[in-house]
């Protein structure tokens, strides 16, 4: 037939081995989940996902404390997580024997969200805290979990009604 | 000889079609979490921030931000009545430790939580050259840290400044939503911990979400309408000054 159809079967063997090479690497180079949601590897999703959690969320804090639940149904700070001022607990949650939460002091807890000022929004209990307690902690006439005094308590402890 | 080269040729690249598909394997299963029953979206209502920082030390703790940079942040506006097109803003160390009184008390003052929007028609993830960050089927704008080159594309392509690029490993970072939490069934660090309830994580493809009912009695607006990325952090009694 052609007198130089070698030379074509030649060219033939080279851009076979060219496209050979690219499909190798390609599957060499790609990651094997790319593709499979969109144009990113798959696998990103999984391994986001994997991360370790930090808050265990109060649904794991309620299970075991039942009695500050209760307690904090009394007052205002029902709708205030646990971990908002006690922190990140995950690993308590996990192992509550050998992780314990440290103590808070509450005259720094406490005045991260209720020291006056003028951005926050208006119904908002604020104080000056320099002038309402003059740096004592919180705690000393208020309990964290229920922290309006009732009269009663106000005039068991001396205070002005 | 000439026969056995061919059907190599032939063979090859089937063969690595083929592998290519083994090596694939089976996607990995999350159990109870099919990622295309959920559309996460964010409700932040501006009337019940108080500007705490719980969200923003909360984030930095599970999602170990480094020291100066943010995921999430705190802006504090104040906007004179004479000077509603230039307010004023402000943001110490992101509100992580809270804010100082304010200097000026007069006029509008208020808090504005910031994160990324997640938005449906991201920006940041078209530029990316390399398919590092992703929109995943459950509505979640994530960066692939292995697969970034940290060209910084995404950091300028964002409109609303939610992206850095990690000084430790040099590649982008933003919020993640939490998403190792959301597809365990918990909710973000930030919504755990925000004690007025102004922040709330949403699922918009769950019906029996609250946000739904928000959303239809609220008067909601995304920031930076006019960019049409189709953010999904939803801001109730944002005031106009808000950029």
């Amino acid at each position: 037939m052609f007198k130089d159809l070698e030379h074509l079967i030649r060219l033939a063997v080279v851009i076979a081995i060219a496209v050979v090479a690219f499909v190798v690497l390609r599957v060499a180079v790609v990651p094997r989940s790319f593709g499979q949601y969109g144009h990113y590897r798959g696998a990103a999703v999984a391994e986001t996902a994997a991360r370790p959690i930090a808050f265990a969320g109060h649904d794991a804090c309620e299970a075991c404390h039942t009695d500050v639940v209760e307690q904090k149904k009394q007052g205002k700070h029902v709708v205030v997580a646990c971990e908002a001022c006690h922190g990140a607990l995950a690993r308590h949650a996990d192992d509550p024997a050998s992780v314990t939460p440290a103590k808070l002091d509450t005259a720094v807890v406490c005045a991260r969200c209720h020291e006056a000022n003028s951005a926050k929004p208006k119904g908002f209990p604020q104080v000056v805290t320099a002038d309402h307690s003059g740096g004592l902690a919180c705690d000393t006439c208020h309990q964290p979990h229920k922290p309006k005094i009732e009269p009663e308590e106000k005039v068991a402890a001396g205070g002005k009604k | 000889m000439d026969i056995i080269r061919r059907r190599l040729l032939v063979l090859l690249p089937a063969a690595a079609v083929a592998w290519k598909f083994v090596l694939a394997g089976t996607p990995e299963a999350s159990p109870n979490y099919t990622l295309t029953e959920h559309w996460w979206g964010m409700l932040i209502d501006i009337p019940k921030c108080i500007g705490c920082g719980s969200c923003v030390r909360a984030c930095a703790e599970e999602n170990e931000v480094p020291d100066g940079y943010f995921r999430t942040w705190i802006e504090r506006y104040h906007v004179a009545d004479w000077k509603i097109e230039r307010p004023q803003v402000e943001s110490p160390n992101g509100g992580r430790q809270g804010f100082p009184p304010n200097q000026d008390n007069s006029g509008k003052n208020f808090f504005v939580p910031k994160l990324c929007n997640h938005c449906t028609d991201s920006p940041c993830t078209q530029v990316c050259p390399v398919g590092a960050t992703f929109v995943t089927p459950d509505g979640v704008v994530l960066v692939d840290k292995s697969y970034c080159l940290g060209c910084r594309y995404c950091v300028q392509a964002c409109p609303y400044g939610c992206r850095f690029i990690n000084p430790k490993t040099n590649t982008a970072e933003k919020c993640s939503l939490c998403y190792h939490r959301i597809t365990k069934g918990l909710t973000t660090a930030c919504c755990e911990v925000c004690p007025t309830g102004a922040r709330q994580l949403g699922d918009l493809k769950n019906p029996k979400d609250p946000i739904h009912e928000f959303l239809r009695t609220h008067t909601v607006q995304v920031l930076k309408p006019q960019m049409a990325t189709g953010a999904k952090v939803f801001y109730n009694g944002m005031d106009g000054s808000v950029r």
